[in-house]
């Protein structure tokens, strides 16, 4: 299941999606998500998810990876479904011993999974058509204003984009020690929690240790190559906004307002 | 020597001990100069200070006695950092260690975006990298997806990338398998050649050190050897107490003349080995 | 009866994703108790999936595997015994070490195994000796030894549960010629000692011909050849289009071959010197 987090992972290419600025991207994000979080009728639902599906269209991710990423959710999902489903007031349909099917539950429940789903969605397909990089540097670049009143955006954005990019190696490095313990009779399968967390010892003392030689050495590689923290600092790929991105901020902007009006309709 | 690319005077160094004091000498007065251009191996046992001396050449570590000059820069001066560090690159001995980012060509922008050079000169250097070690082709892969091979081949076209004078690699393919080190071997040895870079190669095996133009053997800190390997892979017996094998071609040599044979000692290929055995039978033939 | 035997052993990777991919197709193998299986191929030919199907940690696709006669498929207890009489020793074990002293470590085994106090005391000793771990330092936090104790440390967590087969994937990767010798006398002491089986997953043509009895050369999932090292040795020219090396006396003597001086097959120092000097004392002017 390890190997099946998709977190931090990136897939180039070069859609339409993948060549927008990365600011635009946090933007159109983050305008997406409320979104999501003010449609409350059907009609607004419909709205969001077609914009975030059209956008999956756009960047020619393989919607199988997308299903991969949903996978480690399946469980929230279910518990939500479940608890909405039987814990919402309103028309009974059916009563299975302490348990009340309502048809509100109903209702609630398709509309809470489909809030998660498309939240998850939205946010993996920022991490996937944008290299953590560029994220980095356009969080580090929307940050920007702060740094007169000293903020440190440029550490903050090198400390994620550094912990973004040793994500898949430090999963890799779990599976091996696991398995190195395996090797020596250790379980982490059976138990109660208590007993599950201790047995975890062997495996996250290693790659803590490990982590921090890491750190170390890589230190040692970045002042090697002349970094000097973020002053004198330019990039291979300037960020530049064109007319695309503007109309992508536009039309995310005009979704929110749809979204916001259908509201007050009651849509 | 005129062209001293590195100078070391005296140079000694002490790690940090228990309680705050001193430990052992990892470096005893140490006198080195490396002439640009030069394919210079520095061999030794774990222990024997090569890395340590590795880590003054672009002042990671600092003296704790004598100096270093690099191109006549003294190490010692804060203000003339970046600038040494930018003329003696170093690659170091995990691959994964030193990438930094998660395309490879955004990894090999590292060094000339934090020289502040503008991004069209960026884009030029990282192309030109990449190319020079035969990986142009996976610019946009993800780095930690490649071999040991490909991945140290990343990290030294990161170093290219600042257009250094000199090229240290502290063991770089003790990590890797076999296809992993000729691959990197085969690229030092075209960036000495081809672009006349000075490379200074830190290893504990001798097969790696073939083509170098000098080798220098480490233990407890001090330089033991120092010349030719046509002249250091011959002391058999030497070079067994410093803690190193030699190449069984050269050990098949050494054992054939104690029996009596008299075989070129500076047979260091099997190839040349062959060849020198052939010539012994030959030769007497009527 | 053979120690552990492969039937048709197939293994995939991420079945039914885009990213499937078998890494083994149906591999059989024996081996017999109290032998040294020597086992090369390239990264990515499949011996290191291989051999985690020996201690049960993988479970085969379609296939069998028996340890001493048992199928590992025949209950969760036959795959958890398998973990104690086979033992899997990984790359860089020294990565893996964890706990508060070197011998709460190596204790970490015999404890999973359920053992008393006294007897995992016992194993844990023993182990030591077999590694050459002074006392002094069991007592130590793993993380205060060198490298090379390091590493000896895990091999001595795995000594200690005494399995009858002792498995190394590459146990001298990244270590100095002194520390590879010590490590390949430490293996050799365990085999003496306890008549274990030993299969050595390595890349160094010359330690298997030193130390293997029989040899299995993998490529892209199947065995390709299996024999003695004279066997294996003999062909060369297999070896090369499989991309793997010979030892380097093995090309010396295909090379003489080649120039019209036969030496016969050697693959080893030893024998080399004795075929050169059988062929001196064979000349009319000697």
């Amino acid at each position: 299941m390890l190997k099946d987090i998709t977190l931090g992972q990136y897939f180039p290419g070069n859609s339409v999606i993948h060549r927008l600025d990365p600011r635009t991207k946090l933007i159109i994000t983050i305008l997406y998500i409320a979104a999501l979080f003010t449609a409350s009728g059907p009609f607004a639902y419909l709205l969001v998810m077609c914009y975030m599906m059209i956008q999956v269209a756009l960047s020619k991710i393989k919607p199988g990876i997308i299903l991969k990423g949903l996978r480690p959710l399946v469980i929230l999902i279910t518990v939500t479904a479940i608890l909405n489903m039987f814990y919402t007031p309103g028309r009974i349909l059916v009563q299975i011993w302490v348990l009340t099917l309502t048809y509100e539950g109903i209702v609630r429940s398709v509309f809470m999974i489909l809030r998660i789903v498309f939240l998850v969605i939205g946010s993996f397909l920022l991490t996937y058509t944008t290299s953590p990089l560029s994220l980095t540097d356009g969080l580090e670049r929307l940050m920007g204003p702060l740094k007169r009143i000293k903020f440190p955006a440029h550490e903050l954005s090198m400390m994620m984009s550094t912990a973004l990019r040793f994500i898949p190696t430090l999963i890799e490095e779990t599976d091996k020690i696991m398995s190195a313990q395996r090797a020596r009779g250790a379980n982490f399968d059976t138990g109660n929690f208590l007993r599950r967390a201790k047995a975890l010892l062997p495996v996250l003392v290693p790659l803590f240790i490990s982590a921090f030689r890491r750190a170390d050495d890589l230190a040692v590689a970045m002042e090697s190559r002349c970094y000097i923290g973020g002053k004198g600092r330019t990039r291979l790929t300037e960020l530049r906004l064109t007319a695309i991105d503007f109309i992508w901020c536009a039309i995310a902007l005009a979704l929110l307002a749809a979204v916001i009006i259908m509201r007050v309709l009651g849509l | 020597m005129q062209d001293a690319i590195i100078r070391t005077e005296f140079l000694t160094f002490r790690y940090p001990g228990e309680d705050q004091k001193p430990g052992p000498l990892a470096l005893d007065s140490i006198d080195l100069e490396i002439e640009k251009g030069d394919f210079v191996a520095i061999l030794g046992h774990n222990g024997s200070g090569k890395s340590t001396l590795a880590r003054h050449l672009n002042a990671i570590l600092l003296p704790s006695g004598g100096k270093v000059y690099i191109s006549g820069m003294d190490t010692v001066d804060a203000q003339l950092l970046q600038e040494i560090r930018r003329r003696v690159g170093v690659v170091f001995q995990n691959p994964d260690n030193q990438i930094v980012a998660s395309v490879v060509e955004e990894d090999v922008a590292f060094a000339p975006e934090n020289l502040g050079l503008p991004p069209a000169e960026i884009r030029r250097r990282v192309d030109e990298a990449l190319k020079i070690v035969d990986m142009y082709d996976y610019r946009a892969h993800a780095p930690h997806r490649l071999s040991g091979g490909q991945k140290q081949r990343v990290a030294i076209a990161g170093v290219i990338a600042m257009r250094p004078d000199c090229i240290v690699l502290d063991e770089p393919t003790a990590m890797l398998d076999p296809k992993g080190r000729g691959e990197v071997l085969t690229t030092i040895e075209t960036l000495n050649r081809d672009f006349g870079i000075t490379i200074i190669l830190i290893t504990h095996r001798m097969e790696e050190t073939i083509n170098a133009r000098r080798l220098i053997v480490m233990n407890d800190g001090k330089i033991e050897m120092d010349g030719p390997p046509a002249e250091v892979f011959p002391q058999v017996e030497r070079l067994h107490t410093l803690g190193l094998s030699v190449p069984e071609t050269t050990e098949l040599i050494w054992r054939l003349r104690q029996q009596g044979l008299d075989l070129p000692l500076d047979a260091l290929t099997p190839e040349d080995c062959a060849a020198a055995i052939y010539s012994h039978f030959d030769i007497s033939q009527p | 009866m053979p120690i552990i035997q492969t039937e048709d052993l197939t293994y995939i990777y991420g079945p039914n994703t885009p990213f499937q991919r078998t890494a083994l197709h149906s591999v059989s193998l024996s081996i017999e108790e109290g032998a040294f299986l020597g086992v090369i191929g390239h990264t990515g030919s499949g011996k290191s999936t291989f051999i985690q199907h020996l201690n049960g940690l993988l479970k085969p696709a379609s296939g069998h595997v028996y340890v001493d006669g048992v199928d590992l498929a025949s209950g969760k207890e036959a795959a958890l015994n398998a973990r104690f009489q086979v033992g899997l020793l990984f790359q860089y074990p020294e990565y893996q070490l964890f706990d508060e002293t070197v011998s709460q470590d190596i204790a970490f085994g015999p404890r999973n195994m359920g053992l008393s106090e006294a007897e995992v005391e016992a194993r844990v000793h023993d182990a030591a000796g077999f590694v050459g771990l002074e006392e002094a330092l069991l007592s130590k936090s793993p993380f205060e030894l060198s490298g090379g104790e390091k590493r000896r440390a895990a091999i001595a967590g795995v000594m200690a549960m005494r399995p009858r087969v002792l498995i190394l994937d590459e146990p001298t990767a990244g270590l100095d010629p002194r520390g590879q010798e010590q490590i390949l006398d430490n293996i050799l002491t365990y085999k003496r000692e306890t008549g274990a089986t030993v299969i050595m997953v390595t890349h160094s043509m010359e330690e298997i011909a030193r130390l293997a009895d029989t040899i299995a050369v993998f490529k892209s999932g199947q065995i390709v050849m299996e024999g003695t090292p004279a066997d294996i040795f003999a062909q060369g020219d297999a070896l090369r289009d499989l991309g793997l090396a010979v030892p380097a006396v093995t090309r010396i003597a295909m090379r003489l071959a080649e120039l019209g001086r036969p030496i016969g097959p050697c693959y080893t120092v030893k024998q080399a010197v004795s075929a050169v000097m059988a062929l001196e004392r064979g000349r009319p002017d000697a």
